[in-house]
């Protein structure tokens, strides 16, 4: 009788896939509102220019031309922002305004807004623009301002200093233990800026119904419920009278996470104007209007006995800042993690880290998929290995002496991480089996004799995922941590989820309905989700930190046991009999070892039609509700990249790559694997390919797609993956989250492999991305 | 741009062409792209901007049977062509096994390209079908997709073809 599979666990296919393959997806762009203007953005040359005169007369005399705005006039209806955490008192942050007024900070930092019936009519427009510019001096590298002449000019003069943050974290006694060292084994590290590039660009089309003063924004985002309550904010609205609407995002990485000024100044347009408004950013603006991210410059060293051990890391870390500290996140967290997150997979316990962050006149750094910890990883991992080399240790071995021992480490990491139960030796021991390690050194001893240049890479790394309250609410940031679920069952017995988190495509929607499904004995396709609407949904935190599955998952979960619970209450009683004896199966609560049954379509037109029928004792209502709020998990994992080095051309090409990672129980294995998948090659950009060359102007250089590249189907390897499975302890769920691990460790195992075939030479390399320019600079072969 | 240009702009032009089977006749600025002509003239919104500038593929759709980039053709270039999309190509059956593959296999997440890569997909099984990896990857380079890595898109595209294949070889011995 009891037939029912459940399918949790099993790679099931996301039925919203089923969508898009057929061209039916519905991005914010290909939404159709009557009425709709369209919105382009003068953006300021300069990276640092004072705004003496701004005429937009000629710009509206163009035909289709509705309206033009300067700085002041959205001004009026838009308040400024500045990005600040009463966690974090001393991060120093100046007030943003939503387009440049006076001054403008970045090349890219928009300066007017053009609305017209077409987006050509407006961009014709923009030439019509005259400002009068006095371009000013740019700041210089953070490094100079930061350490070599920290009296520079500030760029926002009420700070009174370059240096937006600056933090320190001192462990274990540094200056004793790294005393006792028999070896001190120190680098330079430049990692380069570099931005998301979702392949939908930042969309958003926003509606003001001036006879109720509401405010509709239609827009491509992670985060409906923090957008709605800065819209409500800035704009001077009750939070009652705006309502965010997501439909489906093109990618967003962290990119569509933030306050941009230009789409604020589209919300603020269609109040000034009364029509709907719709800006969709080009591929060219979007290179210096994005968030970028990573931009670091680290000394870094590790200090270790010759017997392998190591006893500590020191980091000190100058990072980039951009104009602005990113509204409402701050521009710090990048950097928090980069410094705490150093040597967290090592038992060793001293750490020195130091953070500096320093404004600059460029775009500003937000959080990108992975935030600090893909840096962190680089600069352990990389040491690791070094200091492996020095002390002629295989690197496998290093890691296996120096891991974080489970039960017998303390339970925090010197960085202050509580990272007491990770699994990094099963993960190691998994990936040499899984890799075939032992066979791979001999490959890549044989192919060199062939003349060939291979290299094996390993980095283990953390990952903080679903972080509790302590990190926006208690900083007085209006971000839920939370994510909340409610279940109806309809009269047909279909169960609708209605959820407060988001979904990109990472499928954390169709692990939500199989957990709903396996608890209430419904088919997968029984259960209907509803998302992305801030008017519908519960407030919910959306997609960020690896949190989506194992916070809105742990909500579906939770209100799908207490939606069980009152079914069974309810069968109870109109079966008369006990509440132990009956189960959820097949789409109906049954007894588990006798015949009585109702299905959930006979429930569910009862609770809807025929209450009379029902009990009166017990609860009735075909909805329930349950809020989560996490507490933050921190997952590992370990992986290894395989690569070949052209000496000559220095062009570096992964070949194969791996990932062992542990985040408990896998709901869905093929989604999990893709998502490691996804973030592996987004790594492997980072380390091979992706960065924003700007020049002494602070101009970018390489703002089209053609100059910044991006992975390609041909330069990327085959990814192996597998998991460890560490039992999740205190959630419904039982899982960790996953979004970012592979990114976080993927570009340290490339660089780690490229420098195993670069040891064969004399040298390294210690600056991403290894583009063969850099790769022949290390071998000395280009000046 | 100069000022004139922005203040007078060009005549429209008619053109005429058939898309996805159907004739269809607009007045269009000289200037209008063959993607935004799509997209906004006859509201075929599967195919996708990236970047117009040629580079990522997400606006890649069918023009004479040859794949093409849609944001570097002009709609008015196009009189007397028969233009092919992925709201056509899904309707005639064409790709059916290849869209379920991608499903199965997960080959898309976000969607954003997979549009553009089953246009270039289905150019690949109609002109050079072969399950070999770098020659799947080496097809499908100019068409950049952010969320999987490729490897999925990869297996969906394998799977397709041994598939077609072996029903192939089926056929032969019936």
């Amino acid at each position: 009788m009891n037939s029912f599979k459940g399918v949790v666990g099993t790679s099931v296919a996301r039925p919203q896939a089923r969508r898009f393959v057929f061209g039916r997806g519905r991005y914010t762009d290909d939404l159709r509102i009557a009425g709709t203007l369209h919105a382009v953005f003068l953006r300021s040359p300069y990276a640092h220019a004072r705004i003496e005169a701004i005429d937009l007369d000629a710009a509206r005399t163009v035909p289709g031309v509705v309206a033009a705005f300067d700085g002041k006039a959205i001004a009026s209806v838009c308040a400024a922002w500045t990005a600040q955490f009463a966690t974090l008192p001393d991060h120093r942050s100046a007030a943003q305004p939503p387009l440049a007024v006076e001054r403008a900070l970045w090349q890219g930092q928009p300066v007017a807004i053009v609305v017209a019936d077409t987006r050509a009519i407006g961009e014709d427009a923009l030439g019509l623009i005259e400002v009068q510019w006095h371009e000013l001096e740019p700041l210089p590298h953070p490094v100079a301002t930061a350490v070599a002449d920290p009296a520079h000019p500030p760029l926002h003069a009420a700070l009174g200093t370059n240096i937006a943050y600056e933090r320190c974290i001192v462990a274990g006694d540094p200056d004793t233990t790294l005393a006792g060292a028999d070896r001190v084994i120190k680098r330079r590290f430049q990692f380069t800026r570099h931005t998301g590039v979702p392949l939908e660009t930042r969309t958003v089309l926003a509606e003001f119904e001036p006879g109720l003063r509401r405010l509709t924004v239609y827009q491509s985002t992670q985060v409906p419920h923090q957008m709605r309550a800065i819209y409500a904010e800035l704009l001077g609205l009750s939070e009652a009278n705006v309502r965010v609407i997501v439909p489906d995002v093109g990618g967003a990485f962290g990119v569509k996470l933030h306050l941009y000024d230009d789409e604020i100044a589209v919300a603020a347009a269609s109040m000034l104007l009364g029509r709907p408004v719709k800006f969709v950013s080009d591929r060219l603006e979007a290179f210096v209007s994005d968030i970028h991210a990573r931009g670091h410059t680290v000394d870094a060293s590790v200090a270790v006995k010759n017997d392998g051990t190591v006893l500590g890391f020191e980091v000190d870390d100058i990072m980039e800042m951009g104009a602005y500290s990113v509204y409402p996140r701050t521009s710090v967290g990048e950097g928090l993690h980069a410094i705490s997150l150093t040597g967290a997979p090592y038992a060793a316990p001293a750490l020195r880290a130091r953070l500096r962050a320093v404004f600059q006149n460029k775009a500003p750094v937000g959080s990108y998929r992975g935030v600090g910890q893909p840096i962190a990883c680089g600069i352990t991992e990389h040491l690791i290995d070094a200091a492996a080399a020095e002390l002629g240790i295989d690197p496998a071995e290093m890691r296996r002496r120096n891991f974080r021992r489970a039960g017998i480490d303390p339970p925090k990491t010197a960085g202050g991480i509580a990272a007491g139960d990770l699994s990094h030796q099963r993960c190691l021991e998994r990936l040499l089996q899984l890799m075939d390690y032992d066979g791979l050194c001999a490959e890549r001893a044989s192919a060199r004799k062939a003349g060939r240049h291979l290299g094996i890479g390993i980095a283990a790394f953390v990952e903080m995922t679903a972080p509790g309250t302590g990190l926006y609410g208690a900083a007085g940031v209006k971000i839920a941590c939370s994510d909340g679920c409610t279940l109806r069952l309809e009269p047909s017995g279909v169960v609708t989820c209605v959820t407060g988190a988001t979904d990109q495509g990472q499928g954390s929607d169709t692990g939500m309905v199989q957990l709903i499904g396996d608890a209430l004995g419904l088919d997968f396709d029984q259960v209907r989700l509803v998302a992305g609407d801030t008017a519908v949904t519960p407030v919910g935190g959306g997609t960020w930190a690896s949190r989506g599955l194992v916070v809105g998952g742990e909500a579906a979960l939770g209100a799908a046991h207490a939606l069980r619970d009152r079914l069974i209450d309810i069968a109870a009683a109109l079966l008369d009999v006990r509440r132990d004896a009956l189960v959820l199966s097949a789409s109906a609560v049954r007894e588990r070892d006798g015949a009585k049954s109702l299905s959930l379509a006979e429930l569910g037109g009862m609770m809807h039609y025929r209450q009379d029928l029902l009990p009166s004792e017990v609860e009735r209502s075909p909805v329930v509700t349950f809020h989560v709020v996490p507490t933050g998990l921190i997952a590992n994992g370990i992986q290894a990249s395989l690569i070949e080095l052209d000496p000559e051309s220095g062009f570096v090409k992964p070949l194969r790559h791996w990932v062992v990672e542990d985040c408990g129980r896998v709901i869905n294995p093929m989604l999990a694997d893709e998502q490691l998948r996804g973030g592996v090659v987004q790594g492997l950009g980072e380390a091979l390919l992706e960065e924003c060359r700007y020049d002494e102007r602070s101009q970018l250089q390489n703002a089209t797609l053609a100059d910044y590249l991006v992975p390609m189907a041909s330069d990327m390897p085959d990814i192996v993956i597998d998991h460890v499975h560490t039992e999740v302890t205190g959630t419904l769920l039982g899982a960790k989250g996953i979004g970012e691990a592979g990114t976080i460790g993927a570009a340290a195992a490339f660089v780690n492999a490229l420098n195993d075939a670069l040891r064969a030479f004399g040298c390294a390399i210690s600056e991403i991305p290894c583009t063969p320019e850099r790769v022949l600079r290390a071998l000395r072969r280009v000046p | 741009m100069n000022d004139s240009m922005a203040a007078r702009p060009a005549p429209l032009v008619t053109v005429t062409m058939t898309v996805n089977g159907r004739s269809v006749t607009r007045s269009v600025e000289p200037r209008t792209h063959l993607i935004d002509f799509l997209r906004n003239e006859l509201d075929l919104t599967g195919s996708h901007l990236g970047c117009e500038h040629g580079v990522c593929g997400a606006c890649t759709v069918r023009v004479d049977g040859d794949i093409v980039r849609g944001c570097l053709v002009l709609a008015v270039q196009l009189e007397g062509a028969r233009v092919e999309t992925i709201e056509g190509i899904s309707a005639s059956g064409e790709i059916t096994d290849l869209q379920e593959a991608f499903v199965r296999r997960n080959a898309l997440q976000c969607g954003y390209c997979t549009p553009g890569m089953l246009m270039c997909a289905a150019e690949f099984l109609r002109t050079r079908p072969s399950a070999d990896r770098e020659a799947i990857r080496d097809f499908i380079s100019g068409n950049y997709c952010r969320c999987t890595g490729y490897h999925a898109i990869v297996d969906a595209i394998a799977e397709t073809v041994e598939a077609r294949r072996s029903a192939k070889g089926r056929g032969g011995h019936r």
